[in-house]
């Protein structure tokens, strides 16, 4: 037992599996990179001036009306074919009538029971105890097509958060950007698994989303965001207990992290002998716990009916099968090719799998940087700093191109490994590309033969005895006088060079 | 000259303007006189204006006239003034659906009927009276005070497009827009003596058009004779890539139709009498007129046949089904947040979005617009969808397969196209069920998507008002109710010895708070 | 069909973000259970095998390229609301989420 803090107590891990068995449901929402937004032709960049990429039609003003983007319809049929779903014949968009500020029309515009996708699967690559991988088959329950809402910031009070706020501001940039939301059936018999399959099944899907190209796939832009439902049934029982939905689930750390909070908080409850309510919690990535947001009851009465402003959408099956054409290799697939084509051991593979980094050292690699420099630096330098600020690897703000600059220089040896870090420290505070921090930062190795010369002799100057060591034939005792010319230099100097100068100059 | 300009239809004054004998700034100045003078305003006179622009369409007249002397006028009818139903949107022009909640809205954007009535140079005189969110059949229902019927100001004018109907039968326009959800173009064309067209379902863009009940809501022509609706008809309809219901084919021609029909000859047209919508419950002075018309027809050469439609008893109810839920849905946006009414309720210390939420839309709905939101809540409630919305959508296949079977057997359907003439204001105000009597015969036209027609069919024998004739035809066959409509027309006017509103009383001169300016109400 | 009671309509209401008056629950039930009594009557008329129509028109497959088209700008976005701040709507505070 120990208590969260929150206050929420929760049971051992081992003890909730001892006692439950748990069933997850995962939907994940895809925010896809259209140029224009699902019914209307406002652009869809992220980051612009607040209100300026809306019309009549994403503000719900009213007497405006949607028209579907084709390419939106397109994404989602070929995400749907990627999860080897039923592509429907003929389906419609429906209302979800609900009131929020955030929501222009005060009705979603989404799909109900006609999806454009249902009844697929995935099958997810888990990482097990002995170094190898298993498969699990994660059932695909339906992808649909259903528009974003706008964004409030919450001002006042003492939080900046919803609650103790005096008011919002609302900006409907955001409003009417193309979704798929993708619903798993639920997952069950994984037992201790359950948190490692969660996280393994949104990676996975995020690297498929990315294959596709449909999607910027960022979850720290919120372009990928998931909720966890979870319930707990008695062991052996095989019974389905009361869910909760756990929402803003922002990174694949959080997935599993929010699993196991859930398992273990669930289990606490029934333990007590009280029950689960059944509800919507909210994941704060900070603290690492869920708080309860409102139970499900009045509100999820959401009133749909078909949307009589548009039409039925009915994919010709000459279009799915040409769609099908697209699709990228299955996962299974692709890492052996990758593995033959980088000569990466199995222990090698599955760290950069299990690092969340196959896509970047991917686009290193074909950046022209070396597969094992491409390794390197994901799984060394990379995925430190992630896990220090708490990101996903992919978030960090390094590009797989600014990695595959830093090693050429690296390789022309114009940069140590040494300076190649500090011209990552730039990188990450946002300085510019590689070529321009090492320049704004006077990274460069100095490659000036007078210079070099001038601080080795300086140095033999400054330290005699160590000189008449190397002198006597003491070669490893050149590492001190390499490191006092280092310094003189401030790392910027090739140490190889220098130590041939001493050599050369104490021989 | 300027009193006659005013008394013109729409094709003559387009002639004029064609010949010169009149300016678009001198029909225009003549029309805006008549507003002021026989529009008043919530307490008097007609009221069928909501806004009036007469800045903005003394402008658009003189621009078109500049067309017309370059000799480049945009249209046939560039130049001709025109009324729009204050449900459509209108950039740069309040337009409020008759509601509190929406009171000083003033759009960004141009309903694609608005843009094209402005391409093709017609000037904007203002916006009209309705019923609110257009629900209702009276205009009673108006937040900004009732119509009047221009034939006995004592008596409602229709609705929910009483504003539109009542301003060309008071001659303050040549041409409106209105809209059609369960019939308000057509009922208050029959009351006030006008004639009006609800088109195909799909003819005529909805893009702007702030929906009652999406898969019924039809923008059409207001007009005081037949080739009028034709001219109009042809400008605002056809296909329009914002809205995704619009039907992309060409219609064959209207204008066409209603020229073809004036000439008399209906030899070979098969009109089937829908024998669920005449008879009992339809007052005596309308079925007269009614049968007198199907006279009219048979002289003009029409084979009449009865023809019954079983299902048609059930539209009233299908339709107050289908149209709450619909309407319930689309008025959750009218929520305080981004445009319109926010009220603050009383009391209370930093109140909520949701709070604020409640008490504007208590604040700034009236009862009927409640009536149906709630109505519309209650059916789409889980557990009531399937048998009330579901059931509703099954018994609207039926209609429309009944209407399918009656064109197999006729060309067009007709029957009265109201039960009564007008009655009193406020005869019928909180007696729902009776107020939504009105819509018996107009409704099936929506539920199917076929397009409907009413004109002037005379004068009723108990009261003297007006009674109308409804023509329905094949969906995208709008040119069949153009042709028939036509020749009746002819054949009534040989009737009557002229038009029917050339009977209607004289109105008195107002002193309202409308002026040539600005807005009333 | 059930007849729609006043803690009905209350609900309902509330659901539809009204805030209706004592008085106005008073006036609006009884008025919506003859509603309802009247609309009840199709209950029945159509079999289980009619299908149902959404659309007048069988129309399908109406889309958009994907391509920008000008929007309204923050201007003209912001000139109807009622209150407005740092080029957003200012709305009064939001209790919760909803979705």
């Amino acid at each position: 037992m120990s208590t969260s803090t929150t206050g929420d107590v929760l049971v051992d891990y081992d003890e909730v599996l001892a006692a439950y068995d748990p069933a997850m449901g995962l939907e994940v929402h895809v925010e896809l990179n259209t140029a224009t937004k699902m019914f209307c032709g406002c652009p869809t960049e992220f980051g612009a001036e607040p209100n300026t990429q809306v019309c009549p039609t994403c503000l719900g003003l009213p007497g405006a009306m949607p028209v579907v983007n084709a390419k939106a319809v397109e994404s989602a049929i070929r995400i749907g074919l990627a999860l080897n779903c039923d592509i429907a014949e003929w389906c419609r968009f429906a209302r979800k009538n609900y009131f929020y500020p955030d929501m222009p029309k005060n009705f979603q515009t989404s799909q109900y029971d006609e999806p454009i996708a249902f009844e697929g699967w995935m099958d997810v690559l888990v990482p097990t105890a002995d170094g190898g991988t298993e498969t699990v088959r994660v059932e695909i329950e339906r992808a649909h097509m259903e528009e974003d809402t706008g964004k409030s910031l919450h001002v006042g009070g003492s939080t900046g958060r919803i609650h103790g706020a005096d008011y919002s501001l609302v900006d409907y940039n955001r409003a009417g950007i193309p979704l798929i939301e993708i619903v798993t059936k639920p997952i069950t018999g994984l037992g201790a698994q359950a948190p490692e399959v969660a996280k393994a099944y949104v990676a996975q899907l995020r690297e498929l989303i990315v294959a596709l190209g449909v999607s910027d796939a960022r979850m720290d832009q919120g372009s990928i965001r998931a909720d966890v439902n979870l319930s707990l049934a008695p062991k052996g029982s095989g019974a389905l207990g009361t869910r909760t939905e756990t929402k803003n689930v922002n990174s694949l750390r959080s997935v599993e992290r929010a699993v196991r909070y859930e398992m273990q908080r669930h289990a606490a409850v029934l333990g007590e002998g009280r029950s689960i309510l059944q509800e919507t919690r909210h994941w704060h990535e900070d603290t690492g716990v869920t708080t309860s947001g409102r139970e499900k009851s009045d509100a999820e009465d959401y009133r749909y009916f078909p949307e009589p402003d548009l039409v039925p959408v009915a994919p010709s099956r000459e279009w799915v099968e040409q769609l099908r054409g697209t699709m990228p290799e299955n996962p299974r697939a692709r890492l052996a090719r990758l593995q033959e084509s980088w000569g990466f051991t199995d222990l090698e593979m599955r760290d950069t799998v299990g690092a969340g980094a196959l896509g970047l050292v991917e686009e290193t690699i074909a950046a022209g940087a070396a597969p094992q420099s491409a390794r390197k630096w994901w799984l060394g330098e990379m995925a430190r700093r992630a896990n220090d600020s708490g990101v996903e690897i992919g978030a960090l703000g390094v590009t797989p191109q600014h990695v595959a600059r830093v090693q050429a220089m690296v390789d022309a040896g114009e940069l140590t490994d040494k300076l190649a870090r500090q011209v990552f420290d730039g990188l990450l505070a946002g300085e510019g590309t590689p070529e321009e921090v090492v320049a704004a930062r006077g990274l460069a190795v100095v490659s000036d033969e007078g210079a070099l010369s001038a601080a080795v002799d300086k140095a033999i100057a400054e330290n005699p005895a160590i000189a008449d060591k190397i002198r006597d034939g003491k070669v490893a005792a050149a590492g001190a006088l390499i490191g006092a010319v280092m310094k003189e230099m401030r790392g910027q100097a090739d140490a190889a060079r220098v130590k041939e100068l001493v050599l050369e100059k104490l021989s | 000259m300027s009193a006659d300009l005013t008394r013109r239809t729409a094709a003559d004054l387009a002639a004029d303007l064609a010949a010169g004998t009149t300016t678009s700034v001198a029909l225009t100045q003549a029309h805006l006189d008549r507003i002021a003078a026989v529009d008043g305003g919530p307490d008097a006179g007609v009221h069928a204006f909501l806004h009036v622009d007469a800045e903005g369409a003394l402008a658009a007249a003189a621009a078109s006239d500049e067309r017309r002397a370059a000799g480049s006028p945009a249209s046939a009818l560039d130049g001709v003034p025109i009324a729009v139903k204050d449900v459509l949107a209108t950039r740069g022009l309040p337009t409020t659906c008759g509601s509190k909640i929406l009171e000083g809205w003033v759009p960004p954007y141009d309903a694609t009927v608005v843009a094209r009535l402005r391409a093709a140079g017609l000037p904007i005189l203002g916006k009209t009276n309705m019923d609110e969110f257009a629900m209702g059949s009276s205009t009673e229902h108006s937040a900004y005070g009732p119509t009047r019927n221009p034939w006995d100001l004592e008596r409602i004018p229709g609705g929910s497009g009483g504003g539109s109907a009542a301003a060309l039968a008071a001659f303050e326009t040549p041409l409106a827009l209105g809209t059609d959800t369960g019939g308000s173009i057509r009922q208050p064309g029959a009351v006030t003596g006008t004639v009006g067209v609800k088109p195909t379902y799909g003819g005529v863009s909805r893009y702007g058009l702030v929906a009652m009940a999406n898969s019924l809501d039809q923008v059409g022509p207001v007009t005081r004779t037949v080739l009028d609706s034709a001219l109009l008809h042809e400008l605002v309809g056809g296909h329009d890539p914002l809205d995704s219901t619009s039907v992309d084919q060409p219609l064959p021609s209207l204008v066409d139709a209603a020229r073809r029909g004036a000439e008399g000859d209906l030899s070979g047209v098969r009109v089937g009498v829908i024998t669920e919508l005449s008879g009992e419950g339809y007052q005596a002075g309308v079925q007269a007129r009614f049968e007198e018309s199907l006279e009219l027809l048979v002289k003009a050469g029409a084979e009449v046949v009865e023809v019954s439609c079983p299902t048609f008893v059930h539209a009233l109810a299908t339709y107050y089904l289908i149209m709450p839920c619909e309407a319930s849905s689309n008025l959750a946006k009218f929520d305080a947040m981004r445009y319109g009414l926010r009220v603050l309720p009383e009391g209370v210390d930093s109140p909520s979005a949701e709070q604020v939420m409640r008490a504007t839309r208590d604040a700034g709905f009236g009862d009927e617009v409640k009536r149906r939101i709630i109505l519309g809540t209650y059916a789409l409630s889980s557990g009531y969808y399937d048998a009330y919305y579901g059931t509703a959508q099954r018994v609207r296949t039926l209609i429309a397969r009944d209407f399918a079977a009656a064109f197999e057997k006729v060309d067009v359907l007709v029957s009265p196209t109201a039960p009564t003439t007008a009655f009193k204001l406020g005869e019928k105000l909180d007696d729902p069920l009776a107020m939504y009597l009105n819509d018996l015969a107009t409704i099936p036209a929506n539920l199917a998507g076929v397009p409907g027609m009413s004109l002037p069919s005379g004068l009723a024998d108990e009261d003297g008002l007006p009674a109308g004739f409804q023509i329905l035809a094949p969906a995208l066959a709008d040119d069949r109710m153009y042709r028939v409509g036509a020749a009746l027309e002819a054949a009534l006017h040989e009737r009557w010895g002229g038009p029917l509103l050339d009977r209607a009383p004289a109105l008195a001169a107002q002193a309202g708070p409308t002026d040539a300016n600005g807005a009333s109400a | 069909m059930p007849e729609i009671t006043r803690d009905e309509v209350e609900h309902l209401a509330n659901l539809a973000r009204i805030d209706l008056s004592d008085a106005e629950l008073d006036h609006l039930a009884p008025q919506l259970s003859v509603i309802l009594e009247s609309v009840a009557s199709i209950s029945g008329v159509a079999g289980d095998d009619v299908p149902p129509t959404s659309h007048a028109l069988p129309l399908t497959n109406v889309f958009r390229e994907d391509v920008v088209v000008p929007g309204l700008g923050a201007e003209a976005a912001l000139a109807g609301a009622p209150e407005s701040e740092q080029q957003r709507f200012m709305v009064p505070r939001i209790l919760g989420d909803e979705q």
